[in-house]
């Protein structure tokens, strides 16, 4: 590469006007004695490159087009393939997945190609209820955990009271318009104990286009007591928010009032399959859409319980859907055990009413503890 | 019962491949003595053992067939999920809801029957937002099927269990088969995943079961074989989302919003390229799962496929298509494999 390289200008020797097309113009051809015959030569002529003499120019000009290196001014024939850095490129891709993938990115690299392939060819196994561990933890979770960890600062208290094993029945208070707090419970309980929260969601999610297919794939499925009864005696992790649209849509100046409890099915889910019932209190997530006002008109005619307006949606318009940065404390209290009741207990509406209200409370004072010990909203 | 000869089994709807197929195994079966098949159109392939007999089951000549060939158990298969050669939907509902009502009152007089076996289908419970993840028998549909197929088998259904009310001697087992794939298979679900391009529905996900056509000729067997009444969910185990199904096709899909794909469907329909029903848009949106702890505790049958063994031997059938990315991928994986270990070495 040493070598000085002969750049060529103009034609290189060739009727036209040096417009770096392969071919000459008709006007150039025309002007090229002998042109019309159009008789191949015999051989193809050797490859000069130094300008050729005149002669040469007339004789090679039906070739042209059966030699495409002769190309009068390309980058291709001026630097080759040999010009490329390849070395440079190579180390440019070593910094680049170093930086993106820690010092062990080779084998880390690998894992997310097989990822990567897995997904493309279907091989990878979801279950009765369409929840997809692979994508959940290599994505959904990932994606999640910086908002959980540096935008929320999340304070989990109490993981210890989250059995490792075996069915058991989380039950939340539900608050911030949008239902981030589950997201964000399903990743602190993920990263305390290595087990998925498998959600119930009501069946507008399953209603909604996108939303539904994520969720199932995130290991949602419809709040109904065949279901939650199912996934419970299938020794799943199962979290229910019972307050439901009451909660996550009620005003800001409700904040951390808990609603009504529904009607108590979660409770009776828990009887019948006997399982811990683990109440959890999560503060911080009623400040990140503070919920000013409703559009109820516009809600029915959308279909959608309610359409909220904070102080900065829809005013800054998407950047309003940013939520506030508040500061989060999540606390699992003590389980509630149901496998010593009688196995008739779910029968008993009083005793699901009793049981229902004993939840409530614990989370209701669980609630009004953990405001006493954040410092500010944003703190 | 003091039955002198051997069984003899009566299968409806031969001149379809499944029927067919499954009447002629059947009469393969050592303890089985005969195996009539009735149909309005013979069959077109082989039948081996099977005495054919051209009948109508929307008439009541069904019943002196019945009698006088002094068969034992009955075999419905001719509810069926597509026009076909019988050309428009009106006639397919003439045949699947009058006659079943017509071999079921056939059967109701037959005083030497003692089994009758329906194979229905999982599509009775419909597909809604609001469904349980997994159906057991003895839940119905959230939203009531109001159109073809599903609404015909629900009706059929119930006239079944008019039916073992009336005759409690006679035992009835009713199948309800997942939706049936394999390499011969001609069914909606077949010829959807055979388009070269798969249309879906945009930002819905459906749960899909599938039954091999081979476990469905085996249960139908089992359940004439074994004395056991009730209704079953038959399906492979496991789930298979329709995503996932498609990338394992390696065919490119168009995801369309739901009206989209209606229309499309009806187009699909009159080019005659696959039989896109209306009624499957609900399953292709929903998707459905059904529980089929029943089938092996009870029923005592475990099919040889999973779901998604079905699937694979149904897509090993297919042409392969062009999978553009996961061939870069791989030869990615390959190249950067190759070259960590250069460098290991190196």
């Amino acid at each position: 590469m040493g070598d000085a390289e002969v750049i060529p200008i103009g034609t290189r020797g060739r009727p036209g006007r040096g417009t770096g097309k392969q071919r000459p113009s008709e006007a150039a051809r025309g002007l090229a004695p002998g042109a019309a015959r159009r008789t191949p030569p015999a051989k193809p002529a050797p490859r000069a490159p130094e300008t050729p003499p005149a002669e040469a120019r007339v004789t090679s000009l039906p070739g042209v087009q059966e030699e495409p290196q002769r190309a009068a001014t390309t980058t291709v024939e001026r630097s080759g393939l040999g010009g490329l850095p390849v070395g440079d490129l190579m180390s440019a891709f070593r910094y680049a997945a170093v930086e993106v993938f820690g010092d062990d990115w080779e084998p880390r690299l690998a894992l997310f190609l097989a990822f990567m392939r897995r997904r493309v060819t279907g091989e990878y196994a979801v279950d009765e209820y369409g929840f997809d561990a692979d994508l959940t933890e290599r994505f959904f979770m990932a994606a999640l955990r910086p908002i959980a960890e540096k935008w929320f600062r999340i304070e989990v208290r109490g993981a210890e009271n989250i059995p490792t094993s075996g069915g058991a029945l989380v039950v939340s208070n539900h608050s911030g318009t949008v239902p981030m707090d589950g997201l964000m419970t399903m990743v602190a309980i993920h990263d305390a104990t290595g087990r998925f929260l498998r959600p119930l969601g009501a069946d507008l999610v399953f209603k909604m286009p996108i939303v539904s297919s994520v969720a199932r794939k995130g290991g949602a499925t419809l709040a109904c007591n065949e279901d939650a009864e199912r996934m419970l005696s299938g020794g799943e992790l199962v979290g229910v928010w019972p307050e439901g649209f009451k909660g996550i849509g009620k005003p800001y100046a409700d904040r951390y009032k808990l609603q009504r409890f529904g009607r108590g099915g979660f409770v009776s889910a828990a009887l019948r399959t006997g399982v811990p019932i683990i109440p959890l209190s999560v503060v911080g997530a009623e400040e990140i859409y503070p919920l000013i006002g409703n559009v109820p008109a516009l809600a029915r005619l959308l279909g959608v319980p309610y359409l909220p307006i904070t102080p900065l949606f829809p005013l800054l318009g998407p950047l309003g859907l940013i939520p506030l940065p508040s500061k989060w404390l999540i606390e699992f209290g003590e389980p509630i055990r149901t496998d010593e009741l009688d196995p008739g207990a779910a029968d008993d509406p009083m005793l699901v009413f009793n049981v229902t209200d004993q939840v409530r409370e614990t989370i209701q004072q669980t609630l009004y503890s953990l405001l006493m010990q954040r410092k500010s909203v944003f703190g | 019962m003091g039955r002198v000869g051997g069984r003899v089994v009566l299968v409806t709807g031969v001149s379809r491949d499944l029927g067919r197929r499954c009447a002629r195994e059947l009469a393969n079966d050592p303890s089985i003595d005969r195996v009539i098949g009735v149909d309005v159109v013979p069959p077109r392939g082989d039948i081996g053992r099977v005495s054919f007999i051209r009948a109508d089951i929307r008439n009541p000549v069904i019943a002196k067939v019945i009698v006088k060939e002094d068969v034992d158990t009955v075999v419905h298969m001719s509810v069926i999920a597509t026009p076909g050669a019988l050309g428009s939907r009106t006639p397919m509902k003439e045949l699947n809801v009058i006659g079943s009502m017509q071999l079921l009152a056939a059967c109701q007089v037959a005083p030497r029957l003692e089994h009758l076996i329906v194979k229905s289908t999982t599509t009775v419970y419909g597909s809604s937002s609001r469904d349980p993840a997994m159906f057991t028998e003895d839940m119905s549909a959230k939203r009531q099927p109001t159109a073809g197929y599903a609404k015909d088998a629900v009706e059929v259904e119930s006239y079944v269990r008019g039916f073992a009310r009336r005759r409690p001697d006679v035992r009835v087992t009713l199948l309800r088969a997942a939706n049936v794939l394999g390499p011969s298979v001609d069914s909606p679900i077949a010829s959807y995943f055979r388009l070269p391009v798969v249309p879906s529905v945009l930002g819905f996900d459906p749960r899909l079961q599938f039954l091999h056509d081979s476990d469905l000729m085996a249960v139908l067997q089992h359940a004439v074989l074994h004395d056991v009444p009730g209704t079953f969910n038959i399906a492979g185990d496991g789930i298979l989302m329709l995503s996932q199904a498609i990338r394992r096709l390696g065919r490119p899909v168009l995801p369309l919003p739901s009206f989209a794909v209606s229309r499309v469907g009806s187009v699909i329909r009159q080019a005659k390229v696959a039989d896109f029903s209306p009624e499957q848009l609900a399953f292709l949106t929903y998707g459905r799962g059904v529980d089929t702890t029943a089938m092996r505790d009870v029923l005592g049958f475990e099919p040889a496929y999973t779901t998604a063994e079905a699937f694979a031997d149904f897509a090993a059938s297919l042409h392969p298509g062009f999978n553009a990315s996961e061939r870069v991928l791989s030869g990615l994986s390959r190249t950067l494999v190759g070259a960590q270990n250069g460098s290991d070495h190196g």
